[in-house]
């Protein structure tokens, strides 16, 4: 007790160089608890893209890209499948829902998204979020469109507004459908998923737009293109769809019957396995950021150990007194290691409360900008390991000084002057 | 080495040894370096007040360490307050010191880091054993009084860089006998001060030590202080490496 006071008022009466120490552990620190906290929270915020669809089908191929293609409008699908495929598993008895969704048109880069009513009903985000429309109503005449909030804000557009959408998903298409255009009936509500990076409209407004094309081109030059007869459009194909089952364990099974249905090649995935599969994939950035903040904390503690060492020879008075009045070497260098613990252990905590501080303190605007659902609760698990390691390794190198300070003492005696 | 044993002042019924301090034969060298101490008598009576003179590099430091049990000899005994710091651990010796010894150095003194009022008391929060000898009912108490009787209550509550070399060596001689310990050495410690200051300072000390019953060993280089102590010591006499290497450090 007496010699953590000791250290305590030794290291405060060195206010300046202790103070800076600590600031430059405690920054570290907040580097790699910071760099913990927004990789958990952007995990949340990545496996939160999509949730409580227990599957995503699409034409046979490749997991990742059906998830890109259906959820993050990254790539192209391989192919389509057949509405009547579609039909038969949204009327499958352990089905409870399925969204359609079609696409292979774009407004300015933006992805256009043919759906139905179900997607307002049933797409869901981070939890239980739905898709909700901000402004306006859900698209339903054949020429409306809703558009994703980013698309709206970008763009500057507003309800009534008519756009023309491009045939393709590249930003600069050379074939506009500008003999269709559409209207805008609503805006949806922010969500900080790809959901605001596109534009929805209706399944058949999706084949209204492309009436009249043969084997996916528009009529050529000169030819007239048919007039419009909406009776006779009629939805032929669609590029995957959402599905949730009636019971989580019916998923495993409905998933392999897609996967073997025979009238057509399907791919069926359980969404939140890709994704976390995904992430996998991504996080090598974090590997990266985390070492470069053990890096930093390592030439904080290098700093530290600077401060400590350089002291030493103007403390050998001190020593020499210490020892005269009867505390014992291994007292010496007890003090001098309690001194870099302490150091680390304030510059620890104070790294901590500073991380969750800003993150008390931002989380809102960090969660409405960015998409990222802040966990604030507790100490994950590698906080907790880095700030152990943290003071563990401040006292692995305080030995140094200290054990400096007690060869001192040892062999200095009473004659430091 | 013969002393005269017509010195005593005080007897300290307690310690059943006549002598304070009791060298035989003692030899000591820093590693590889040639001896530094090397003493084949010397005795300090229990309750005298000796003045133990060295010039500078007479080994005089190290023969207080080896004294104060910081240091060790190669060959001989040192006997103190009637214990064999040879055959003490480390830490025994250690806790001998804290509880027994009184230590003044020269020039400054004092923990920068504490105060005044902590700087006095800390041997009594260090050692059970002084705190127990202390005449005042609680350790602060004892050392409000020790304060005022050195006129150093003023500043009490003040860093010790704040204060004048003369009040920090008084600071120092309360430190060095709160709790009474039996004996108190001191080592220059009145190389910083002037005169006049010097002199009220020795007095100071021998007229508190002599309230403590303690021994007082007093080392200096400067022999005009020889009239306030008992007796006289020359450690380049009783030195036999000093004698061999004047200038060794």
């Amino acid at each position: 007790m007496i010699l953590l006071r000791l250290a305590f008022k030794s290291l405060r009466s060195r206010a300046l160089t202790t103070t800076l120490t600590i600031f430059s552990i405690a920054l570290s620190v907040m580097l790699l608890v910071g760099v913990d906290r927004l990789r958990n929270a952007a995990q949340a915020g990545f496996s939160g893209t999509l949730s409580r669809t227990d599957l995503v089908v699409g034409a046979r191929g490749g997991d990742l890209p059906l998830l890109l293609s259906t959820v993050f409008h990254i790539g192209n699908a391989s192919n389509n499948i057949s509405w009547d495929t579609y039909q038969h598993f949204a009327h499958h008895p352990a089905v409870a829902w399925t969204i359609p969704i079609s696409m292979g048109d774009s407004h300015r880069g933006y992805r256009v998204v043919a759906t139905d009513e179900n997607f307002y009903a049933h797409y869901q985000y981070r939890g239980g979020q739905h898709v909700r429309v901000a402004q306006g109503r859900i698209p339903s005449a054949l020429f409306d469109v809703a558009l994703g909030a980013e698309v709206a804000q970008r763009l500057g557009y507003h309800l009534g507004q008519q756009i023309v959408l491009a045939h393709g998903v590249q930003e600069h298409s050379i074939i506009k459908h500008d003999n269709t255009p559409f209207t805008i009936v609503g805006i949806l509500a922010p969500t900080a998923t790809p959901v605001d990076r596109a534009v929805y409209m209706t399944l058949l407004g999706d084949e209204a737009m492309h009436f009249g094309w043969e084997g996916g081109t528009p009529p050529a030059i000169g030819e007239a293109a048919p007039k419009l007869d909406p009776s006779k459009l009629k939805v032929d194909e669609v590029t995957a769809f959402l599905l949730g089952a009636k019971s989580r364990v019916s998923t495993l099974y409905l998933q392999r019957e897609i996967s073997t249905y025979k009238p057509e090649p399907l791919t069926a995935i359980i969404p939140s396995l890709t994704l976390q599969e995904l992430w996998g994939l991504l996080d090598y950035a974090d590997t990266a950021l985390s070492l470069v903040s053990a890096a930093v904390l390592v030439v904080g503690l290098l700093a530290m150990l600077i401060a400590l060492y350089t002291a030493l020879n103007e403390r050998r008075r001190e020593i020499a007194i210490l020892r005269a009045v009867g505390l014992h070497a291994r007292q010496i260098f007890a003090l001098f290691l309690l001194e870099s613990t302490l150091i680390a252990t304030v510059g620890t905590a104070l790294g901590i409360a500073a991380v969750y501080g800003l993150l008390y303190a931002l989380h809102t605007t960090i969660e409405n900008r960015f998409g990222l659902p802040v966990a604030l609760v507790g100490l994950s698990g590698r906080v907790e390991v880095y700030a152990i390691v943290t003071i563990a390794s401040a006292a692995l190198l305080g030995a140094i000084p200290a054990f400096r300070a007690y060869r001192n003492s040892l062999v200095d005696g009473l004659n430091a002057h | 080495m013969e002393m005269s044993r017509s010195t005593w002042t005080e007897t300290r019924l307690s310690r059943m040894t006549s002598n304070a301090i009791d060298l035989a034969n003692v030899v000591f060298a820093y590693k590889n370096g040639p001896s530094i101490v090397r003493i084949p008598s010397l005795q300090i009576p229990t309750g005298s007040r000796v003045f133990l003179h060295g010039p500078s590099g007479s080994g005089k430091t190290t023969l207080l360490s080896l004294i104060s049990g910081v240091l060790t000899p190669q060959l001989g005994s040192v006997k103190v307050l009637a214990h064999d710091l040879v055959k003490l651990s480390p830490s025994a010796r250690d806790t001998l010191r804290g509880s027994e010894i009184g230590y003044i150095f020269q020039g400054f003194n004092l923990i920068p880091y504490l105060t005044v009022r902590e700087n006095i008391a800390f041997p009594c929060n260090l050692h059970p054993a002084r705190r127990k000898r202390i005449t005042a009912s609680t350790t602060a108490e004892e050392v409000r009084r020790i304060a005022t009787r050195l006129d150093l209550h003023a500043h009490l509550d003040a860093p010790v860089t704040h204060l004048s070399t003369g009040q920090q060596q008084r600071v120092a001689i309360a430190r060095a006998i709160i709790g009474s310990p039996a004996l108190v050495i001191a080592d220059e410690p009145t190389s910083s001060l002037d005169t006049d200051r010097r002199d009220a300072f020795l007095a100071l000390l021998t007229e508190v030590t002599t309230e403590t019953h303690a021994t007082l060993l007093f080392v200096s280089h400067d022999r005009s202080l020889a009239a306030h102590f008992d007796e006289t010591l020359s450690l380049a006499t009783i030195n036999e490496a000093a004698q061999m290497n004047p200038e060794a450090a």
